[in-house]
C-alpha cells in the first residue's frame, strides 16, 4: 500500500478476494470522508462493480496479472481509479442493459451501474490493461474540508 | 456476512427465506443451487423471500434473473417477496421490477399461485 496526505493506493490480487477488499475499503474511504449513507453504498457498489471487471473481464483471474486501485481527494470530488493489466475492453460492444431483449440477461449491467451510481465513469481501454476512473462530487458539509485519513 | 437460505412449505408453494449477500461467488452460488435442487424435486412454485437481503451486485442480480428464468423455462413461477430499500432501488434502476412479479405479504404472495 502506498499512502500520501490526500491519496491512497493498494495493488490487489486477481482474486475474488480482491473484490470484496476493495468494496469494504471504498465504504470504509466514503464513511470517512462523510458521504451520506446512500452515496457510500453507490460509491462502494461501484467500485465493486469496477473490480469485478478488472478481475474477471481484465485480469481473468491470472495469477500474475494484478489491479490497482487508487482513491484520492481532489478539492470536492472522490476520484477512485481502476487499473488492471489485461486485453482492455472492447466499449464498442456494450449492450443496452434495459432494452427490452436485454431485461433477461443474466450479466451485463455492471457499467450501467457505475454509471447510475457515480457522477463520472470514464473508461480508458489499452493494450495493456484498463483504466477506469470514477468520481463522485461531495456534496456534504465536508465538501472542500476533511481530506482523507488514510 | 455471507448468504444463508432456509426453505420451508406453505399451502403448496416453497418459501426460500434468504439472508445476507447475494454477490458474485457464494452468494449467487448458493441461490442458484437452492432453486435448481428445488426444481429438480418438483417444487416449481417459489417464493423467493428477500426480506433479510441486505445488499446485491450486479452478479447476484443476475442470478435473480436466472434463477425467474429457469422456473419459467420449467413450468413453474418464482415471485419476489418482502424486498429491501435497497434491493427494490436496483430493481427499479434495471427496470427488473416491471419483470418479476413483487409482493411484499406472504399469504398474498402464496394465494398469488394459481
Amino acid at each position: 500500500m502506498a499512502m500520501t496526505e490526500q491519496r491512497v493506493s493498494y495493488t490487489l490480487d486477481s482474486s475474488l478476494e480482491t473484490i470484496d477488499s476493495a468494496e469494504e475499503k471504498a465504504t470504509r474511504i466514503a464513511t470517512e470522508l462523510g458521504f451520506a449513507e446512500d452515496e457510500i453504498m453507490q460509491i462502494s457498489m461501484a467500485v465493486r462493480e469496477g473490480a469485478v471487471n478488472a478481475v474477471l473481464h481484465g485480469n481473468a483471474y491470472a495469477p500474475d496479472k494484478k489491479i490497482t486501485l487508487a482513491f484520492e481527494r481532489t478539492g470536492d470530488e472522490l476520484v477512485i481509479t481502476i487499473r488492471d493489466q489485461g486485453k482492455g475492453m472492447d466499449l464498442s460492444n456494450i449492450p443496452n442493459p434495459l432494452a427490452p431483449e436485454n431485461l433477461l440477461k443474466t450479466s451485463g449491467r455492471g457499467i450501467f451501474l457505475m454509471r447510475s451510481f457515480m457522477d463520472v465513469v470514464e473508461i480508458r481501454p489499452s493494450s495493456t490493461g484498463t483504466e477506469l476512473k470514477l468520481i463522485k462530487h461531495v456534496h456534504g458539509p465536508t465538501a472542500g474540508g476533511k481530506e482523507a485519513s488514510q | 456476512m455471507t448468504m444463508k437460505v432456509g426453505t420451508r412449505q406453505v399451502d403448496g408453494v416453497t418459501i426460500v427465506d434468504a439472508s445476507g449477500r447475494i454477490t458474485l461467488g457464494e452468494g449467487s452460488v448458493i441461490l442458484r443451487d437452492t432453486v435448481r435442487d428445488l426444481l429438480s424435486k418438483g417444487n416449481k412454485k417459489i417464493v423467493l423471500n428477500l426480506a433479510d437481503v441486505n445488499y446485491i451486485d450486479s452478479s447476484g442480480i443476475g442470478e435473480l434473473v436466472s434463477a425467474f428464468t429457469t422456473t419459467k423455462n420449467q413450468g413453474g413461477e418464482l415471485k419476489l417477496l418482502n424486498l429491501t430499500k435497497k434491493v427494490n432501488d436496483l430493481l427499479q434502476i434495471t427496470k427488473l421490477y416491471t419483470v418479476f412479479d413483487v409482493k411484499d405479504d406472504e399469504a398474498a404472495a402464496v394465494k398469488s399461485f394459481k
